[in-house]
């Protein structure tokens, strides 16, 4: 059974129809490409499952039950998880405040409940480890490469038990040798049972880490294929319209 | 790879000496201990107690406000007006006692008009958006005026049934000879600091100036939280004014004029900075503390009076100086 599906979702603002009747569903434990060009629906996609805007028309299913997001806090509550284009992270304070920014671990009673600095080391830590970052708790965001920025931003989504983890452009600012590292990260949650879906430009990205590919163009899904039936050179012809539809 | 996933936890970039001396709160703090010493051997009324018990006291008002204005610069904010809700705050306790009500009622109606100036303040930048500047700048001006028509802007200095007690709570000192308004400060300071550093308001302020954007993304109340720390501010300069009004027993309504200013200084002096995203309670005292060392010792030196504010200004300027260095290190 798939853990999300979409069926017939749309979504227009005024005249502009964003999204045009996409169907999809996301299995446990798959990394799924999303890939189109700027303006394709990506992101309105991808914001509709986040919670971020609701559907004009279409269905969401979580494990069988309809779903319906009024806002991001839902989507969060699900077991929907997402890690933002720039990552939402604050220079200034440290790898594990920033995993726990929003969801401080405190201890104690009542009002004076206190945050608890080594609970939050420890947790970020473990986490760190599981991901097989060399992030250490207690940097500061300043500081770091940005693919230790991404593990921070990314060990955010294991906080809590999340089914599915939403990658807004995971890998389009950073050097070359921290892409890999980045693709190792969402091996690693995939590994763990969790469903990945990368919005990506990168050809070579998706093609190294995901399992399946869809492609949209002006709002319609035009390809949802195993990477392993497909090729670059099939993809950007789907993309740009040389291809008009498989 | 031998390091154990406890090491990695405990792995600090800077150990607690190098946090210190990187700290310009401890620098300030050093510079001020070295001025004094140099004072109570250059002159011989610095290191009198009657001198030290007036140098204490008048750091008061201005570190208990810069106390809270170091929570809104912390959020990347600003606050103009209190200076303006300080003699407003003053006045409402003024008028009220005057009025015949107890000095219950008087803190009352200081406190609650604090509150809502800061709420009125906090909404407007917070759910509508506009610049923190230009808001308190309009408020700068609406409170001292509302000041002068509460009072229709005579001096008060009969605070009614209650008159003793006020003068006591504010000039007093009923613990081992220290001024009572410096009591209010470390019990302020100590309260503030706790919150900076051990509540999640406190990691949010911190949040919210590193970035704001990130704050509301990963689901910190970031409008709640600046309403709130504007009426910190505001509440800050509320309690200054009371205590300063107890202090002086008389309340005009150009008290606290141009001390936005210098609560800044001290917020900056101390180290929060401008930007957002830095500052302590510590910093806060100490920079009202150096700012009020050196007022006090150009008086003791014989210096013409008028070179203060070259003197502070300078600490301004150098203040920021060490934090450009700073910045510039980090950058490389």
């Amino acid at each position: 059974m798939s853990v999300l599906e979409l069926t017939n979702i749309s979504k227009h603002f005024g005249a502009i129809q964003a999204v045009n009747d996409v169907s999809l569903s996301l299995e446990a434990g798959e990394v799924v490409g999303l890939m189109g060009d700027n303006g394709a629906g990506k992101s309105t996609l991808v914001k509709m499952i986040a919670g971020n805007f609701q559907p004009s028309h279409g269905t969401m299913r979580m494990d069988g039950k309809e779903l319906v997001l009024h806002k991001p806090v839902d989507a969060r509550r699900h077991g929907i998880e997402i890690v933002h284009q720039d990552l939402a992270l604050c220079n200034n304070l440290t790898a594990a405040a920033n995993v726990f920014l929003g969801r401080e671990l405190r201890r104690g009673f009542g009002p004076l409940r206190i945050l608890d600095y080594a609970g939050m080391y420890k947790r970020a830590g473990q986490i760190f480890a599981e991901l097989k970052s060399e992030t250490r708790p207690r940097d500061l965001i300043r500081q770091m490469s940005g693919g230790q920025r991404q593990a921070v931003a990314i060990a955010r989504t294991r906080l809590s038990d999340a089914k599915i983890v939403l990658m807004d452009e995971p890998t389009a600012a950073i050097s070359v040798r921290q892409v890999a590292e980045v693709l190792n990260l969402i091996r690693r949650l995939r590994d763990q049972g969790i469903t990945v879906v990368l919005i990506s430009h990168r050809m070579p990205d998706v093609f190294d880490v995901a399992d399946r590919v869809i492609v949209l163009r002006r709002g319609r899904k035009v390809a949802d294929k195993r990477i392993a039936d497909s090729s670059p050179v099939e993809v950007t012809g789907l993309i740009t319209g040389a291809i008009e539809q498989v | 790879m031998a390091v154990t996933l406890d090491q990695t936890i405990a792995q600090r970039q800077h150990n607690w000496l190098s946090t210190l001396l990187k700290s310009q709160a401890f620098w300030v703090f050093i510079a001020i201990v070295v001025a004094c010493i140099f004072l109570s051997f250059a002159t011989n009324s610095f290191a009198t107690p009657k001198n030290v018990y007036n140098i204490t006291r008048n750091v008061t008002f201005t570190a208990i406000i810069a106390l809270g204005m170091t929570m809104v610069i912390i959020t990347g904010g600003i606050d103009l007006s209190v200076g303006s809700v300080l003699c407003l705050c003053s006045m409402m306790l003024a008028v009220t006692m005057h009025a015949g009500w107890s000095i219950e009622a008087g803190i009352a109606a200081a406190i609650l008009t604090a509150l809502v100036i800061g709420a009125f303040n906090g909404v407007l930048i917070a759910y509508l958006g506009f610049p923190p500047f230009v808001v308190t700048l309009g408020m700068l001006s609406i409170a001292r005026s509302l000041a002068m028509v509460a009072s229709n802007n005579t001096v008060v200095f009969q605070f009614g049934p209650d008159h003793d007690k006020l003068l006591a709570l504010g000039g007093g000192a009923w613990v081992f000879g220290i001024a009572n308004p410096v009591i209010y400060t470390l019990l302020l300071a100590l309260l503030t600091g706790f919150i900076l550093r051990w509540t999640k308001f406190g990691r949010h302020l911190y949040a919210i100036g590193g970035n704001e954007h990130a704050a509301t993304l990963t689901g910190v109340p970031v409008r709640m939280i600046k309403v709130a720390v504007y009426m910190i501010s505001a509440l800050s300069a509320g309690i200054a004014g009371i205590v300063e009004t107890g202090w002086l027993g008389a309340v005009t309504t150009n008290i606290g004029a141009g001390m936005e200013l210098q609560v800044i200084a001290a917020a900056v002096i101390g180290g929060a900075s401008l930007v957002g995203g830095v500052g302590t309670a510590f910093g806060a005292i100490v920079g009202a503390a150096l700012i009020e060392v050196i007022r006090n010792s150009l008086g003791l030196l014989g210096i013409n009076a008028f070179w203060q504010g070259t003197f502070i200004g300078s600490c301004i300027i150098i203040a920021v100086a060490f934090e450009r260095v700073r910045q510039l290190r980090s950058t490389d």
